[in-house]
């Protein structure tokens, strides 16, 4: 950050809103201060505070690549008070943002190795900076695989990303809903059932999965099944937070603060924790 | 250093002297409590009691602004610009009259807030312009427990002046450069063999507290008895969240971030925050990681017990200085809580 007092947040403009489903929004953003937003740097998984003034600050992954800093991305599923005021924003309207913040995926541990993302609804964010990030470092990464899933059609997000990915040669993209729906030509079954049913190899391969708390739960224990190393498996945490830096208490598991420590944590760093997710 | 003896009713012109350059709180009667207040006369200055609010607030005000904001009218491309102004604290404060363990409770603070890793611009720009005069304990109360976290009645670390009380007055003991300025201040004399009785008194004040816990498998135990919630909720059956017990800590720091105002016009504000209620987990999605109330106080006692010393060198982030004891209106006492998870072992 540019400025040394951390709770400050710099002042940006939405450039760019993409509808993406009923409740989520796509939001692209540049900061005011051209120098700044040149000299921005961020790793893939870390989170901002955006904030609206009178309202207040809530954290997002950002899920824009830093290959491309043109903007910076953040995916925002209404839910509370703020991500119902961040709905109502236009392209022009100025929004407060402290970013970057957290830590990142391990991207040079995971050079040379075999990606498998697995993503449910919102938890779909956080793995596309990463996987947009890997896309275009492609040769530093083995087989890129992607399982996605929705509760119906209507909630899959990144429609335009999807057209890529499903189309693209390097990587597989295996796509998912709950329940059978006219026209759906893919699978059809909670993340993972498909993911057993898919039985990717552990061998040289990290898992990195996102979703509500329940999904992630099932998909290590689908992971476990299919002997994938504690090492091995990636996932990203959400918490209540406010301040984002490691003071106001919120966030903690144990002594790590998810927004200082995390998001990002191996199950193996999770086991260790307690259990207070 | 030199010690010097100051007469009681000295005390007042010398926070009248001090308050000429720096803003001294000092602890003053308000209905039943005593508490911290801008004194520019020590007259009302109770010098005999510990305080019943903490020092922390001097520091780390019980609300603060972080920043104004205003929108603007709009720009010439129709958008509608922000302006934000940062509201750094300035000045130079006192703190009079706290005790060795208040004093401590600063130094807890200073390890999160004003560190290698985080420099919090508010905190630093109070605590930085702020000297500690610490008065020595030499009647302890019953719910006193100092002497079990590492500290003692006449602990001086982190004050800047240590008076240490006799009937008629205090020796006085510089130790920093700062408050050795602030001490030039008081009318005084050589302390001669008072010093040595004075401090000796101090010294032995320990001996009416009882024996120290042995809190050596805390943090083991804390572990083992961690999924057992009935254990937890056994020990915070009768809490009713209130959070008098932060409110008053010399040690909790969490915060909330509320903005004050419309969408127009107003101001960011930082305030202290409760870790006993439920809303300070509940996620918009309706999931919390710390629903129930005995979760929570199992936070709160690992935190000070078993987190925090995790994170600095095994110190703890509590104090001893038995305010939440004493304030708890369904006599929760912590002293028991961590006694019972010291003597914790599997049915």
């Amino acid at each position: 950050m540019s400025n040394n007092n951390q709770l400050l947040p710099q002042m940006a403009t939405v450039i760019e809103i993409v509808n993406e489903t009923a409740n989520i929004k796509t939001f692209r953003i540049r900061l005011n201060d051209k120098a700044a937003m040149n000299s921005l740097t961020f790793k893939p998984g870390q989170v901002g505070q955006l904030s609206l003034f009178g309202i207040g600050e809530s954290t997002f992954v950002i899920n824009s690549s830093p290959t491309r800093m043109e903007y910076l991305q953040f995916s925002i599923l209404k839910v509370g008070e703020v991500t119902q005021k961040l709905h109502q924003l236009k392209v022009g309207d100025q929004i407060g943002v402290r970013a970057p913040l957290g830590n990142a995926f391990p991207c040079e541990k995971m050079k040379g190795k075999d990606i498998l993302f697995i993503g449910g609804g919102i938890g779909m964010a956080p793995l596309r900076t990463l996987l947009v990030y890997m896309l275009d470092n492609r040769d530093d990464y083995g087989k890129i695989t992607l399982l996605y899933g929705g509760r119906s059609p209507g909630d899959m997000a990144f429609q335009e990303d999807l057209h890529e990915w499903t189309s693209r040669k390097d990587m597989e993209t295996v796509l998912t809903i709950d329940n059978p729906f006219e026209g759906w030509d893919f699978e059809v079954g909670l993340i993972p059932n498909i993911l057993l049913d898919m039985a990717p190899s552990p061998e040289n391969c990290v898992a990195v999965t996102c979703g509500p708390p329940i999904m992630i739960k099932f998909t290590i224990n689908a992971l476990k099944k299919l002997s994938f190393p504690d090492e091995a498996i990636l996932t990203t945490l959400e918490r209540r937070m406010k301040c984002g830096v490691g003071l106001c208490g919120r966030c903690n598991i144990g002594e790590k603060y998810v927004c200082v420590d995390g998001p990002v944590f191996t199950w193996a760093e999770l086991k260790l924790l307690p259990s207070e997710l | 250093m030199n010690n010097i003896f100051i007469l009681r009713k000295d005390i007042d012109p010398w926070i009248k002297r001090m308050a000429e350059e720096r803003t001294v709180f000092a602890p003053v009667h308000e209905g039943d409590a005593v508490v911290y207040r801008a004194c520019d006369s020590g007259l009302r200055v109770e010098l005999d009691t510990m305080p019943t609010t903490s020092p922390k607030e001097i520091v780390f005000p019980q609300n603060e602004t972080l920043l104004t904001y205003t929108r603007g009218s709009g720009n010439e491309d129709g958008s509608v610009g922000v302006e934000t102004t940062e509201t750094l604290p300035s000045g130079k404060a006192v703190i009079f009259g706290t005790r060795p363990c208040g004093a401590r409770g600063l130094l807890i603070f200073d390890q999160v807030y004003n560190n290698e890793r985080i420099r919090d611009a508010y905190y630093a720009a109070r605590r930085e312009n702020t000297l500690t005069i610490t008065i020595a304990c030499n009647r302890p109360r019953p719910t006193c427990f100092c002497n079990s976290v590492g500290g003692a009645p006449d602990d001086s670390k982190g004050s800047d002046i240590m008076l240490y009380p006799l009937d008629d007055g205090f020796v006085a003991e510089a130790l920093t450069s700062g408050g050795e300025e602030l001490l030039a201040l008081a009318p005084s004399s050589p302390a001669g063999e008072k010093a040595v009785k004075a401090k000796a008194k101090a010294g032995q004040a320990i001996e009416t507290m009882g024996s120290p816990m042995d809190l050596s498998e805390v943090r083991k135990k804390f572990d083992l008895c961690f999924t057992d919630l009935a254990f937890w909720e056994k020990h915070s059956g009768k809490c009713l969240s209130c959070g008098i017990c932060t409110y008053l800590c010399p040690t909790c720091y969490c915060f909330n971030i509320t903005d004050e105002g419309s969408e127009e016009k107003g101001k960011r504000l930082r305030s202290w925050d409760n870790c006993m209620s439920f809303n300070f987990t509940a996620e918009a999605s309706g999931h919390n990681p710390r629903s129930a109330k005995a979760m929570r106080l199992r936070n709160r006692i690992g935190h000070k017990f078993v987190y925090y010393p995790e994170l600095h060198e095994d110190r703890l982030a509590c104090c001893g200085c038995g305010r939440c004891i004493t304030a708890c209106p369904s006599s929760v006492d912590i002293r028991n809580i961590v006694k019972a998870v010291q003597e914790y072992s599997h049915e």
